[in-house]
């Protein structure tokens, strides 16, 4: 066992950590949160340029030919900056679906236009209901002529006001089991029979997407017709962990502020940090991140090897949700008022935690996973 | 032991949940979280003022209705319970007003009093300072006397709903010479004085939350001293066990729990009822334990100040408790409205008016205001428990 990085890793993460740090400050954050994309497309090219959007996909496809593994250190110095914009859902979300299930013609028109910055995907899977189960998806996709028409509204759908390619999951077979009739389409955005309203969210754009009639070729089918869902399981398989490696670079920048805070504020004439009990509250949220970032990348490492890993995927993803939980409430405890107040920079990690949290289920659904693969 | 309400004590409750209902029926505002703190509107203040429910407790003599604290529990916990916007009466009716009675001149209660109680007066709480939170008595703010008046310089922060106030609670620096403790006094000034200038700070729900409050060459009658000069650290101990006493502690964000059990009986995921998952059951009947719990630690607080006690380590034990039950009933609304917790209020598709969004983010504050949770627990381990300092 090596529980090490790479030297080629402790490089991506020193670069991207000097690099996002100079790119967003918190002025940036907070101009960038007012826009109704919420990301900056000069930077966004600058991060195309360095490989970032490619990252995980081989060379052939115009990508830089690193792994899952590589992405999660980078996905977790883009939490450490509270990093805003479309990466998650262009790259996790859209471009690793398409390299895991898309055919070699799809591959080769859609990845290196991810790689190379000119496009912006997402995912619109989840639906009113607000669940991540197959049975919950009643968007339907009926056969039009050559193609396909799409109709139904999707919900919390990230990044959707910039996408230019939507993957969209439809029932395609209401008359078979709920798992056996989805299918995911590549939707080109910006076409007739699409709305999109930016819902006022905690952190990050989600949007409501309307398809009202919406045409699909079916050279544009994601995988196999009515057998989508093996593939949407895996995507969000994904999506959990890509979420749990957020989570521990913005808990560890939590702790960084925190610990600094706490050797600066003096009450008492001493610093806060010098109480015992801030002390203990500090070394544990260091244990709460560790734990994170251990179970993190077991999962992380799993999925990038292609092995089985339902079960290191639901336990990192319930130890994140309350240990992300446990770190930000004591984060705000040690910083007092100044905490709570906008002028002062933690509310930017409370809420993006939260809404990392908040979607692809929550920590009680993961750990009735781990229950089913203890047996029980 | 005896648990029950009087039949005058139910009686009460009842006719302040049909004046609250009657409110409310009449959509004369709408119900909020955070209301006793949040929710400024000085016609409901009135209204409640005109059924002689702002100083409930106090004498007779000065215009009060000479009830029991218990009676003000019933009260507070019905506001809190419909949400009703209480916030420009609260902390004088809480703490301020009872400090006057202890305090006071004859002439202060005689002036004071009467304007609490008719919904006209409405005091912020000028206590902390940038430099001075928990060490409350490092502050710097100096008044210094001056013939037949004091001279205040200096600033204070997080004065919440600052720019609603119309009074100020002031604690400040008498005398500059003796240990920090025994320098300070209190004084209830008019916003309006010449030198005063405030700026607003945005709390992390994106409101309003707070004023700071800058003082230059402020000129302050020495009528609007409270009590003794030099005596304000004993003063203001009892005023923050008040302070720490009230049923907000645990009922700020009620409306979230009433909201959530509406939203599980009604929403089905899966094709049922949400309250029939076992696991979103378990969550909630817990949380109905531990609010329960916490009821009656509230209800003790009010016994012990019905015996004439300023209820200390039992308003630091309630506190301390309550404001973490109200952490995690906000925490446990989110998990089950799931990718729906992330939406704001006013948010097309936000559930519950995006009340537990709000009170997640806001519930951070409470275990901060009167006494964070530490300090509270440093009370019960000293003064309750003895144990030494160190
Ligand atoms: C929502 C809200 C409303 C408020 N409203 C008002 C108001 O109306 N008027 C007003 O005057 N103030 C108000 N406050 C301010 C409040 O009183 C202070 O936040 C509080 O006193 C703590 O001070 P601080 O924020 O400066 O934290 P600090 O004192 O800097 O404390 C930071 C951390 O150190 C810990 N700590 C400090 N000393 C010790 C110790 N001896 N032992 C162990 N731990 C310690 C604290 O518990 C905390 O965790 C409000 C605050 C909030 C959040």
């Amino acid at each position: 066992m090596n529980l090490s990085f790479t030297e080629e890793q402790e490089i991506l993460r020193k670069f991207a950590r000097d690099f996002l740090t100079s790119k967003f400050p918190k002025k940036v954050l907070k101009e960038l949160e007012e826009t109704e994309s919420g990301y900056s497309p000069e930077i966004w090219k600058e991060m195309a340029d360095l490989g970032w959007m490619g990252l995980p996909f081989p060379e052939k496809y115009g990508g830089t030919g690193m792994t899952f593994l590589d992405l999660a250190v980078l996905l977790e110095e883009m939490g450490k900056a509270c990093m805003p914009g479309p990466y998650f859902s262009t790259v996790v979300l859209g471009g690793l679906p398409i390299l895991d299930i898309g055919t070699e013609a799809q591959k080769q028109e859609y990845l290196p236009q991810i790689a190379q910055g000119k496009s912006i995907f997402t995912l619109a899977l989840t639906e009113p209901s607000g669940s991540y189960d197959a049975a919950s998806i009643i968007a339907k996709a009926v056969p039009d002529g050559d193609g396909w028409v799409i109709s139904g509204t999707k919900l919390f759908v990230p990044d959707a006001q910039v996408a230019d390619y939507i993957l969209c999951v439809a029932r395609t077979d209401d008359k078979a089991k709920p798992e056996e009739g989805l299918t995911t389409f590549i939707v080109e955005a910006k076409q007739p029979g699409i709305g999109h309203t930016v819902l006022n969210a905690m952190s990050g754009k989600l949007c409501e997407v309307v398809c009202d009639g919406v045409k699909v070729p079916k050279e544009n089918i994601l995988g196999q017709l009515n057998q989508g869902w093996s593939g949407i399981k895996k995507a969000i398989d994904r999506a959990v962990v890509a979420k749990c490696c957020l989570t521990v670079g913005i808990t560890q920048q939590v702790l960084d502020m925190t610990v600094e805070y706490a050797k600066e504020r003096k009450q008492f004439d001493r610093p806060i940090g010098s109480f015992q009990i801030i002390q203990h509250y500090c070394a544990d949220m260091l244990t709460d991140i560790e734990g994170m970032r251990l179970s993190a990348y077991h999962a992380a490492w799993k999925l990038s090897e292609g092995l089985s890993c339902a079960e290191e995927v639901a336990a990192a993803r319930a130890w994140a949700v309350q240990a992300g939980e446990r770190v930000i409430g004591l984060a705000h405890q040690i910083h007092g008022a100044i905490g709570v107040a906008m002028e002062y920079d933690l509310h930017y990690y409370t809420r993006s935690l939260k809404a990392c949290e908040l979607s692809f289920g929550g920590a009680d659904v993961y750990r009735e996973i781990v229950a089913q693969e203890m047996g029980l | 032991m005896d648990f029950r309400l009087t039949e005058e004590q139910e009686k009460f409750r009842k006719e302040a949940r049909d004046f609250l209902e009657g409110e409310k029926k009449q959509k004369l505002w709408e119900p909020s979280i955070d209301s006793w703190i949040m929710a400024y509107d000085p016609e409901f203040t009135k209204r409640v003022a005109a059924k002689g429910w702002i100083g409930l407790t106090w004498p007779k003599e000065y215009g009060g209705q000479g009830r029991c604290a218990f009676d003000r529990l019933i009260l507070t916990e019905e506001i809190l319970r419909y949400g009703a916007p209480a916030a420009c009466h609260w902390f004088a009716d809480r703490q301020i007003g009872g400090s006057i009675l202890k305090y006071g001149t004859e002439q202060q209660k005689r002036e004071l009093l009467p304007k609490i109680m008719k919904g006209e007066m409405y005091v912020g709480l000028g206590m902390s300072e940038p430099e001075a939170g928990c060490d409350l008595a490092s502050l710097k703010t100096q008044a210094t006397k001056k013939n037949d008046h004091y001279v205040i310089n200096g600033q204070k922060t997080w004065t919440s709903g600052g720019k609603y106030m119309n009074y100020l609670y002031l604690l400040a620096r008498t005398d500059p010479t003796v240990a920090k403790h025994q320098g300070l006094s209190e004084f209830i000034i008019p916003k309006d004085l010449a030198g005063i200038t405030t700026s607003p700070i945005i709390d992390i729900t994106g409101n309003e939350a707070w004023n700071e409050v800058f003082f230059e060459n402020v000129h302050v009658p020495k009528e609007c001293l409270i009590g003794k000069e030099s005596n304000g650290w004993r003063q203001v101990m009892e005023q923050l066990a008040y302070e720490r006493s009230g049923m907000e502690r645990i009922m700020a964000n009620y409306p979230v729990f009433e909201g959530i059990i509406q939203f599980v009986k009604e929403t089905k995921r899966d094709g049922k009822p949400l309250c029939q998952d076992s696991v979103i059951r378990n969550k909630l009947a817990q949380l109905k334990i531990e609010f329960e719990v916490g009821r009656l630690f509230m209800y003790r607080v009010a016994l012990v100040m019905d015996e004439g006690r300023a209820p200390e380590w039992e308003a630091a034990m309630s506190k301390a408790y309550a404001t973490a039950f109200e952490q995690r009933l906000a925490n446990t609304a989110l998990e089950i409205l799931g990718p729906y917790g992330q939406l704001a209020p006013h948010s097309k598709w936000t559930k519950l008016n995006g009340m537990a969004y709000h009170a997640y983010l806001s519930s951070k504050g409470y275990s901060l205001q009167a006494g964070t949770t530490e300090v509270l627990k440093n009370i019960l381990a000293l003064r309750k428990l003895g144990l030494p300092t160190g």
